[in-house]
């Protein structure tokens, strides 16, 4: 039989705070065990959470961002269940009343419509402690416990497990655009649960879905659901029911596994916390947060791409960095070329950040800088090889293009009195190549302008060299 | 008031009970059960629910870190130490 | 040195000013007292004597150095569900054992800056959950004025020992009457201020959305006078009200003293005076509803319809929280752990082994209220009524300044009788729990005593927020 495939996922992405979500202790990464722990943390007897306002503020940004509606009352609960890694035997989650409600994310078309995938909601809590397996024992590091996350729930709206990679691309992207998560997959920044289920082609109803859980890699989550989809569709075919149940996705076998469930029978007695009055927002707040979203990756590459006259490449390679494409945006403004600003910032900025090992706004290049050297180049005043040459020294040390042009004296010869002078030395020098061009060897011209630029310390137009030397030869 | 089962309740609240507690709190919390049960009479469908002492909002924290404990006096309160996490018996995926 | 028995928080501070005696002196007679009463009254369950006189030397000498601070060299008991930052805390349990607090709860770090002496750890009803004191897995306290019959509780070590002259004056907590019901069979002073007031940070939690701290004083002037250290907005309780703390010392003077309550309209809310009420206890508090009027107050008789309601709804959101609150004592990170193979064994023993017999029953049925099928039936709806009980008092209050009731439906009874009968305890709440449900403020002060001499007390209520007219009322009806 056919099946349609149906996929929601569950992304638990972690907010990029200086603290905890309900306390004061920073959220570390790699620290020595139970070194970035308090009272409220490690639940002791007494200790109250306190909401941390940068939390709520970036949920309300990635709420934005999906275009969610924000809630101007929502709450915390309380999902009761023991387990060592939990400090309160409780987390402290949003089940009733979450902070963002709706949204979509929109994936970029690929043979033919875009697909919207409708967002159920987004709801705060924070996240358990580390639970190490020894021999013979078990140790808990409570560091990661009370990081907050930001549970984005999709709606099944996804049919296959390239559109589930393609989702979480997109939310990844939108994320890490907003300033809301680093969404770092190696360390566990953008963790997913996948929820599956087949149905027959043409039937309304969903059928039995199977969850797999806490999956950190794009790769693993589409091999398993690739191995989920077939290991469904052939109990299903050969009349198999499928049990509604949590599976372990097993890297290594190449497979889901049934997982026992941690409690004979889950009841996790959800009920409204009661340390923590309802966070309430004013639109006004809102609104004044709204001021700093930023547009959509999304948009901005059809923008760019209309705006400046760049390859649909270019301005996708330029918008999947919110950084880079306001690096690029500025320059583009500065020099008034978009094309000239695309090939530079594509081609010698990103060969430039990948040979430093840091990215362009953490490097002493401004976009007014390379605006101005760009504007150089295009007026003629230095050509392109000096252009070249000047750009690792403004990435490391800045400095105005135009004074160091002036200063050095780099600006390019244009007169061709002064270049005639170079082309007639160098037709002199060497004999031998002059009569390798005459006898048809049109490479040997290059080598020809090669010597007038060397003559000239680079600063002759290498067009007006071109251009004398064909005069001379004819 | 629908049957009371204990032993659910218990596994759930990670009470072990003796037999004797068994019987004991069972027949008592039937009968506590069915006493708080008398608010089942009241009309209570168009009401808003009073979940905390007081109607105003929470607070928003900044978000700037604040010391927390030493490691030592985390793990001088554990019950067990394994180098500087806290031991618990092996726990089974 | 005067008689610390009868020492008032007020007078020890004065003297002390006056350096009529040191705080070492001071903290050494109480703590004399106290190590003498232990066999008999049991009023606490650590006596911390070195760290006090350290404390009380530090404020002498802070003292001759010219310094000055609201409760400098004044010790104070609190109670064992308070952190305080090197003492243990144990709410009375077991499973609390070994650990040590490694920081302050906010009431004790206000204590502490205003120059307070921790003298020791108060017994209690363990994490709360009593109104005898008996459930302290540390043994019971007995009244040191009515002998032989319950201190009340859950705060009944504090009572004990305020009541008793060993300490001058005490925090203890109320999630349901247990400040007031302690107070009022020691014969002293208890406030249980409005929800909010004073921070929970660092106080062992009972049920989160009623717990109070509160003074338990020999009189309404030391109760003012500890509010003015310990209330206010707290960045640790998210709970803590956002408006400030107004001063409440003196907030009575001024006040014409023939007629103090003159322009004030106490209700007296007559499902507070039904037929379950103790003859003597009603004829002590009609007999206080009769002063207040010879001191100028007007008496009116107001309704609290759902007030019959309060035990079954209070039972219910106080166990849920409590079930909730106390599944982190797990054995795993602090406390008591009875080792086993595997984790889920190990936290069956600890907590079997780890809890008394009151607080399972309070677990178990909180978690049935919050469980699958349960949920709409119990906690739902009684977060519902609750919203009912908090409308009867905004009415009262709409036609009323305070409520003057009763505290406990009969005076203290003698130790050891009503174990086995759980909902007979519960039901001496059912004059308390309202201000509770409803977030507002009360205060026990003595009313007189029954002929067999004991404490009976005198409850008044006020609306959230309402601590000074609260207080004012209570200065002119306390006993001279």
């Amino acid at each position: 039989m056919e099946y349609e495939v149906v996929i929601g996922l569950e992304t638990h992405v972690q907010l990029k705070t200086r603290t905890k979500m309900f306390c004061g202790c920073a959220t570390a990464f790699g620290a020595t065990p139970n070194s970035h722990v308090c009272p409220v943390c490690l639940g002791y007897p007494g200790a109250l959470p306190t909401i941390n306002g940068e939390a709520i503020r970036l949920t309300v940004m990635a709420g934005l961002m999906l275009g969610c509606r924000i809630a101007p009352l929502s709450r915390f609960d309380r999902k009761n269940y023991f387990y060592p890694d939990s400090a309160k035997d409780y987390q402290i989650t949003q089940n009733g009343a979450p902070l963002c409600l709706g949204g979509a994310v929109r994936l970029p078309a690929r043979e033919g419509e875009a697909r919207v995938i409708r967002i159920n909601h987004i709801h705060l809590e924070e996240d358990v402690g580390k639970l190490t397996h020894r021999a013979g024992c078990s140790g808990v590091d409570f560091n990661r416990a009370g990081t907050p996350l930001m549970e984005i729930v999709s709606e099944p709206d996804l049919r296959s497990p390239d559109e589930a990679i393609a989702y979480l691309t997109a939310l990844r992207e939108c994320m890490i655009y907003a300033g809301v998560s680093d969404c770092n997959l190696e360390e566990g920044n953008m963790r997913s649960d996948v929820n599956i289920s087949l149905r027959p082609k043409g039937q309304e109803a969903y059928g039995v879905k199977v969850e797999i859980k806490n999956m950190n890699t794009f790769s693993g989550i589409h091999a398993a659901l690739g191995y989920e989809i077939a290991r469904q569709k052939a109990a299903l075919d050969a009349g198999q029911a499928i049990v509604q149940e949590t599976r372990r996705w097993d890297p290594d076998a190449g497979e889901t596994f049934s997982m026992r469930t941690k409690e004979n029978a889950e009841d996790y007695r959800y009920f409204p916390e009661p340390d923590l009055p309802p966070v309430l927002l004013a639109q006004a707040q809102i609104d004044a947060w709204a001021k700093d979203l930023p547009e959509a990756p999304a948009a901005r590459r059809e923008r760019m791409a209309r705006d400046y006259g760049i390859p649909d490449y270019d301005a996708g390679v330029l918008a999947a960095d919110r950084a880079l494409a306001d690096f690029f945006e500025a320059t583009a403004q500065r020099c008034g070329n978009g094309k000239l600003a695309s090939n530079w910032v594509m081609a010698e900025v990103l060969a430039l950040t990948a040979k430093e090992g840091r990215p362009v706004q953490d490097s002493a290049l401004t976009p007014q800088a390379l605006g101005d050297l760009l504007r150089l180049l295009e007026a003629g005043t230095i050509n392109g090889p000096t252009a070249k040459a000047l750009l690792p020294e403004l990435f490391a040390e800045g400095g105005d293009p135009k004074a160091i042009v002036e200063r050095r004296g780099l600006a390019q010869v244009s007169d061709a009195a002064a270049i005639e002078a170079f082309v007639d030395a160098a037709l002199a020098d060497n004999p031998k190549v002059v009569a390798d061009y005459k006898a048809g060897k049109q490479a040997a011209l290059g080598f020809l302008v090669g010597q007038v630029m060397k003559r000239s310390k680079g600063k002759a137009s290498p067009q007006l060299a071109q251009r004398l030397l064909r005069e001379k030869l004819a | 008031m629908a049957g009371f089962d204990i032993d659910r309740v218990a596994l759930l609240a990670r009470l072990a009970l003796t037999e004797d507690e068994r019987r004991i709190f069972g027949a008592q919390l039937e009968t506590i059960v069915a006493y708080v049960d008398r608010i089942a009479g009241l009309e209570t469908a168009e009401l808003d629910a009073t979940l905390h002492g007081h109607a105003e909002g929470a607070p928003l924290r900044a978000d700037t870190p604040t010391p927390g404990l030493p490691l030592e006096a985390v793990l001088a309160n554990a019950p067990a130490r394994v180098d500087d996490e806290i031991r618990m018996p092996r726990v089974v995926e | 040195m005067d008689d610390i028995r009868h020492m008032t928080l007020a007078q020890a501070l004065a003297g002390l000013r006056a350096k009529r005696f040191s705080s070492v002196e001071l903290t050494q007679a109480l703590l004399g007292a106290m190590e003498a009463s232990q066999r008999d009254i049991h009023a606490f369950v650590t006596i911390d004597a070195e760290g006090a006189l350290a404390q009380a030397a530090e404020a002498d000498r802070r003292r001759a150095a010219g310094e000055e601070a609201p409760l400098l060299g004044a010790p104070i008991a609190m109670k064992d569900n308070m952190n305080v930052a090197g003492q243990p805390c144990t709410a009375s349990s077991r499973i609390l054992e070994g650990y040590v607090a490694p920081y302050d709860a906010t009431v004790s770090a206000r204590l502490r800056a205003a120059g307070a002496v921790f003298l020791g750890r108060t017994n209690m009803d363990e994490f709360a959950l009593g109104s005898t004191t008996q459930t302290s897995a540390f043994g019971p306290t007995e009244n040191p004025v009515a002998r032989g019959c319950i201190p009340g509780g859950s705060s009944g070590g504090s009572a004990a020992a305020v009541g008793g002259g060993l300490a001058l004056a005490a925090l203890g907590t109320d999630t349901g009457g247990s400040i007031r019901q302690p107070a009022s069979h020691c014969g002293i002073v208890g406030l249980k201020p409005t929800y909010g007031r004073v921070s929970r940070y660092g106080v062992v939690a009972c049920a989160s959305s009623l717990d109070q701290v509160g003074p338990m004083t020999k009189t309404v002037e030391d109760a003012a006078l500890l509010m003015d250290v310990i209330a206010g907005h707290d960045p640790l309780d998210a709970t803590t009200l956002a408006a400030p703390a107004p001063r409440l010392a003196g907030c009575w003077e001024g006040m014409d003293p023939a007629r103090p309550l003159a322009g004030m309209t106490l209700g007296l809310p007559k499902e507070y005076f039904g037929d379950g009420l103790d003859p003597e206890v009603r004829a002590l508090t009609e007999a206080a509803a009769k002063r207040a009027e010879a001191l100028g107050a007007a008496l009116r008789e107001v309704s609290l319809p759902h007030a019959g309601f309060g035990i079954p709804t209070y039972y219910i959101c106080m166990t849920a929280e409590v079930s909730a609150n106390l599944a982190r004592f797990d054995g795993v990170r602090y406390g008591l752990r009875v080792p086993r193979e595997e984790v889920l064994g190990q936290y069956l023993a600890t907590r079997a082994q780890g809890f008394g017999a009151e607080t399972k029953r309070r677990i178990l049925l909180g978690t049935f209220v919050l469980s699958s099928g349960y949920y709409d039936a119990y906690y739902n709806r009684a977060q519902k009524v609750r919203t009912l009980i908090r409308r009867d008092f905004e009415a009262a209050f709409a036609g009323c300044d305070l409520l003057l009731a009763p505290v406990t439906p009969e005076p203290a009874w003698p130790l050891g009788v009503y174990q086995d009968d759980p909902i007979r305890n519960y039901l001496s709440d059912v004059l308390t729990v309202g201000a509770n449900l409803a977030g507002c403020c009360a205060i026990a002060i003595p009313a007189g005593a029954t002929a067999a001499g004991k404490p009976v007390g005198l409850q008044l209520l006020g609306p959230a927020l309402g601590e000074a007219t609260l207080l004012r009322a209570a200065h002119a009806l306390e006993p001279r």
